[in-house]
């Protein structure tokens, strides 16, 4: 109860106004202390009983309105809950609050939301990244301990990286998707943020596992991921991928990447150069895959069964101009270039190409684990947390995806951990491991958050 | 390949967006600037590859051929933008001609 | 005659059908709800199917079954692997703005069906390209409220097999003996009601006109619309009409979606839609490629009835009945049973074949079916034994039918309660015989004086007399021998 009473009242005090962060779209105190109340009365209440969490906008809740930060959903209430709401109910969890994001999840600021942009709590100057930057920001402005996002090129674990956090993105098909408001269904995943490491393990044993309702969710165990503390590496390869450590690479990241690489070797990892040839394509590979199915993901926004409808005088003109007024820029420039890329003509070219290219990426992880090594570490961002407006050309915006789209391409599980900060702004070290080997991938994260704990 | 104006005007159709005229200029140079980045991918060699198909070799799970449905918190009338007896409305078809009950014409 | 003098008689017809049929699975396709006709409009839906954002599909393992079946049924194989893919465009009642179906990599290929028998007994055959899953849409509803279209999704997620054929058909009967044919061959495996009608089976056809020895395609023009298996042998008359006059006016066919109107007997081309046919196929990415083991899928065959051609063969052989009463009683799955249920238990195929296309027939004309038909196969069976060793008579016999299919009580059991059996005893004929002798005997005069036509009279008489009980052929035989014998 206390832990809820807690989160309204740093919510008052960092999100509201015009200064306010603007992470948290929609929240119903009363009920949320009613929730908590319940949770209390019940013995055995679950792993995270009387645990605050909020959830990125585009993943469905029936009490709160779920709108993927877009005007197409403006007051939509969805009438069905998303599997990993009921599974963090269930264990106890308390839903107070639905977070801000990039527009249907298309963006890696927070910028293209239609209810305003999220402010990065460590400078408010700067973008908390994308696209779950509400999500993100409600962590490390402590709000709650635990978020929920989605990751479908980076939008868990770029803006843990920009706002000093825990964000991970679990393998493919570890968490349903059922509830999470498709974006592009063969990349996006449920992802959580956490305070710490430990956070995070805990949320994701709670929300992973097969759903029957989702037939891409894999029927494989779930470990205890929150038990994967060690300061013993002994056996441990790291793989340093050399295409992610490219010249071009801002001198201090490379710096706080391999001081974070002493301290795995400190705990007995080994760290060994590999590399990762396809690297440079996954940015052209993902920004055709992901509008491709978008495109087709947000079709059915149509104005026919929910959302905004602009009434008209004719079905074609309805569609028009419902979508019209309800998408925004960057979602309609995403829409058409999706659409563009699968049409007649072009779907060989473009959508069957990337495709085949997205299965040598995975083939590059695959041979890099299959060579001996446990997991890879690289950056997670080129830069840290970016002024607002500073990037306007789109495909620099995308570049800010460089070194996560990747893993949401090959479908393994990573996770961005803070490894220091530049001049006061964050600066995330990714670890990624072989598909459904979180427990690896946790390993290496308790012990990275251990040594930086060390030496603050 | 460039993207020219008619074909942004013909995606726009086919994705029911109306883009004003004033916009195509813009978005024909941004799509452009992005597409121009995948050329990258015309270089690059995948005879024998497939194209991808999800993780793992995992088949399709199937469901048995009973309910219950999934229910519903709140009826279909409670957040359709125009119901009436159960009935979902939209504004009449301009192409269609009276004829009763109508599968798709597609 | 046209610019180049060439008349329709010049030109040969291409025909191809794609067929849609619904499957007779309890739940929609990709989804619980209920896929049963007839329930309150959109009272069957559910998030999924009615594509609410975040809402996933999954199979139902039923119409993977069923789907495999009908494939079967049509000799096509089926692929161990088959890929599910999105077909998108805007329709109202399309919820998720794309179909669920299967492209590239279809459930099953290379089918054929046996249509007919040519003059020289060859059989005449059109072969199946593919058959794939796809699911349903809604139904759209246009005169019901003034002004604006009316959508109900109950129907939205059915599960439904497209059936495509080759262009191997040449001429609207073909076209006509090719939907009977596989609504004959669907029905038998009981994946679908397959009743046009109904909806349970639609059809577009793929129609094109070519110079007879012409061995290319010509453009062809899709006809939609189509309501009954006449009308689509009609529309395709017409529109091959409409095509020769075209090309033989020196025209070219313009690839279009046409209309069927029914009451007009016309074809009209399709409003059009702008951007036409881009449908943008691609994987489905919520669903894995469907993996089924080719033991499995062997398997499922064992499943399948015996096919009409099959059974038509069979009777042929074991029954030997006519090809017109082959016809008949291969029908349907029931009738056939309950014929061969029949013949097994009397023994005599020719008389439960006369009695099943007769009178059980016109049972079923009258609203009864055969599973609720009172008159069981064991009972007209037992009726059949009792004609043919004379037990009761065949006028006696019809009236103990009407009476079984009411009550369902036993024809012997009906018979004695009746009154109806037919006697034979010696005595009571004799003395029969003796009383209409006896009470006519100007008649009886004549009669021993070698009138023989008077015997049908007499035997008239003595069946009055025995009200119908007497053994009209012993009474016959009596007669006869004393009229031999001088009596």
């Amino acid at each position: 109860m206390n832990a809820v009473r807690d989160a309204f009242e740093r919510m008052a005090e960092v999100d509201a106004g015009p200064t306010g962060l603007n992470c948290i779209l929609w929240t119903d105190e009363q009920r949320a202390l009613a929730d908590a109340a319940a949770v209390e009365a019940i013995p055995s209440a679950g792993a995270l009983a009387g645990v605050p969490f909020v959830a990125k906008d585009n993943i469905a809740t029936t009490h709160l309105q779920t709108t993927c930060g877009s005007r197409i959903l403006e007051g939509y209430v969805s009438p069905y809950e998303a599997t990993v709401i009921t599974r963090l109910r269930d264990a106890g969890a308390v839903l107070v609050g639905k977070t801000n994001m990039d527009e249907f999840a298309m963006g890696s600021s927070n910028e293209h939301s239609a209810w305003g942009p999220v402010l990065n709590p460590v400078d408010r100057t700067r973008v908390p990244g994308g696209s779950s930057g509400g999500s993100a920001a409600s962590v490390a402005a402590g709000i709650v301990r635990i978020a929920l996002g989605s990751e479908t090129g980076g939008s868990v674990r770029q803006p843990a990286s920009y706002c000093g956090v825990v964000g991970v993105k679990p393998t493919y098909g570890r968490v349903s998707r059922f509830g999470l408001v498709a974006f592009a269904s063969s990349l996006d995943q449920v992802g959580v943020f956490g305070t710490m490491v430990k956070d995070a393990a805990v949320a994701l044993e709670v929300i992973a596992g097969r759903d029957a309702r989702d037939a891409t969710s894999a029927d494989c165990p779930v470990d205890r991921y929150s038990a994967a503390h060690t300061n013993d590496l002994k056996g441990v390869v790291i793989g340093k991928p050399r295409e992610y450590f490219p010249k071009s690479l801002d001198p201090r990241i490379a710096k706080l990447c391999e001081d974070a690489l002493d301290a795995l070797r400190a705990r007995g990892a080994e760290v060994r150069e590999v590399s990762l040839p396809h690297t440079d394509l996954a940015i052209p590979v993902y920004y055709i895959i992901a509008p491709a199915e978008a495109s087709s993901n947000l079709a059915r926004f149509d104005g026919v069964r929910y959302g905004l409808r602009v009434e008209a005088n004719g079905l074609r003109e309805m569609y028009e101009a419902t979508r019209t007024r309800g998408f925004g820029p960057e979602v309609t420039r995403r829409i058409l270039l999706g659409t563009y890329v699968l049409s007649a003509g072009y779907y060989d070219a473009y959508y069957r190409k990337a495709q085949e290219v997205r299965t040598l990426i995975a083939q590059d992880f695959r041979e890099a684990f299959d060579s001996g090594v446990h997991l890879l570490f690289t950056p997670t961002t080129p830069s840290v947390a970016f002024e607002f407006g500073a990037k306007s050309d789109p495909y620099e915006m995308y570049l800010n995806d460089i070194f996560t789209a990747t893993a949401n391409l090959a479908g393994v599980p990573a996770i961005s951990v803070p490894i220091g900060d530049i001049e006061g702004l964050p600066v995330g070290g990714q670890l990624i491991a072989r598909h459904f080997d979180e427990q690896m991938m946790f390993r290496g994260a308790f012990a990275l958050e251990a040594a930086r704990a060390e030496v603050s | 390949m460039a993207i020219g104006a008619d074909d942004v005007r013909h995606v726009a159709a086919l994705a029911r967006l109306a883009v004003p005229e004033r916009q195509i200029p813009e978005l024909v140079a941004q799509l452009n600037g992005i597409l121009s980045h995948m050329d990258a991918l015309g270089q690059v060699k995948t005879t024998g590859v497939m194209a991808a198909a999800g993780v793992g070799d995992a088949a399709m799970p199937l469901r048995a051929d009973i309910g219950p449905p999934i229910p519903l918190a709140r009826p279909l009338e409670s957040f359709a933008p125009q119901s009436r007896d159960g009935f979902l409305l939209v504004p009449r078809l301009a192409t269609h001609e009276s004829s009763g009950d109508d599968e798709s014409v597609e | 005659m046209s610019a180049h003098g060439r008349t329709i008689a010049d030109y040969e017809m291409v025909v191809g059908l794609e067929v849609h049929v619904q499957l007779l699975t309890r739940t929609k396709a990709f989804c619980s709800c209920s896929s049963a006709y007839g329930a309150a409009p959109n009272a069957n839906t559910c998030p999924v199917c009615l594509a609410l954002p975040g809402a996933l599909p999954v199979l139902n393992e039923e119409a993977v079954r069923l789907a495999v079946l009908a494939a079967h049924a049509l000799e096509a194989t089926v692929n161990e692997t088959s890929i599910f893919a999105r077909k998108n465009y805007f329709y109202p009642d399309l919820p998720k703005g794309y179909q669920i179906s299967q492209f590239d990599k279809p459930l099953a290929e290379h089918g054929k069906l046996v249509i007919g028998t040519n003059a020289d007994g060859t059989p005449i055959t059109v072969r199946i390209t593919r058959v794939h899953m796809e699911e349903d849409a809604g139904k759209s509803v246009h005169d019901r409220y003034a002004g604006v279209t009316a959508i109900d999704l109950n129907r939205s997620g059915v599960p439904l097999i497209e059936i495509v054929s080759e262009p191997d058909m040449r001429s609207s009967v073909e076209a006509g003996a090719y939907l009977r044919a596989l609504k004959q061959v669907i029905e038998y495996t009981g994946v679908s009601d397959a009743n046009m009608e109904e909806g349970s089976l639609r059809v577009d056809a793929n129609v094109s006109a070519r110079l007879r020895g012409e061995t290319k395609l010509g453009t062809k023009t899709e006809v939609k619309n189509l309501n009954s298996f006449s009308g689509v042998e009609r529309a395709l008359e017409v529109e091959f009409a409409r095509q020769v006059e075209v090309l033989a006016s020196g025209g070219t066919i313009t690839q279009q979606t046409m209309l069927w109107d029914a009451n007009r007997g016309e074809v009209r081309p399709a409003r059009s839609k702008e951007g036409s046919h881009d449908y943008r196929y691609f994987p489905e990415p919520d669903l894995p490629p469907l993996q089924l083991a080719r033991a499995w899928i062997d398997q499922a065959r064992v499943a399948l009835p015996e096919l009409p051609a099959a059974k038509r063969t069979r009777f042929a052989t074991e029954y030997n009945l006519t090809p017109a009463e082959i016809e008949v009683l291969t029908a349907d799955v029931p009738l056939a049973a309950y014929f061969e249920e029949v013949a097994r238990v009397d023994g005599d195929a020719k008389g439960a074949a006369n009695w099943v296309i007769r009178d059980v027939r016109q049972l079923l004309n009258s609203g009864a079916t055969l599973a609720t038909l009172k008159l069981r196969p064991t009972s007209l069976a037992q009726l059949l034994t009792m004609v043919r060793d004379n037990t009761v008579s065949h006028a006696a016999a019809t009236k103990i039918f009407a009476i079984a299919s009411e009550s369902g009580d036993g024809p012997l059991d009906i018979a004695k309660r009746e009154g109806l059996l037919q006697e034979r005893n010696e005595n009571a004929l004799v003395g029969w015989v003796d009383q209409v002798l006896a009470e006519n005997p100007d008649v009886a005069a004549r009669f021993r004086s070698g009138d023989k036509k008077l015997l049908g009279v007499l035997v008239g008489l003595v069946m009055k007399a025995s009200k119908g009980r007497a053994d009209p052929k012993a009474i016959n035989q009596l007669l006869s021998a004393r009229a031999a014998a001088g009596e």
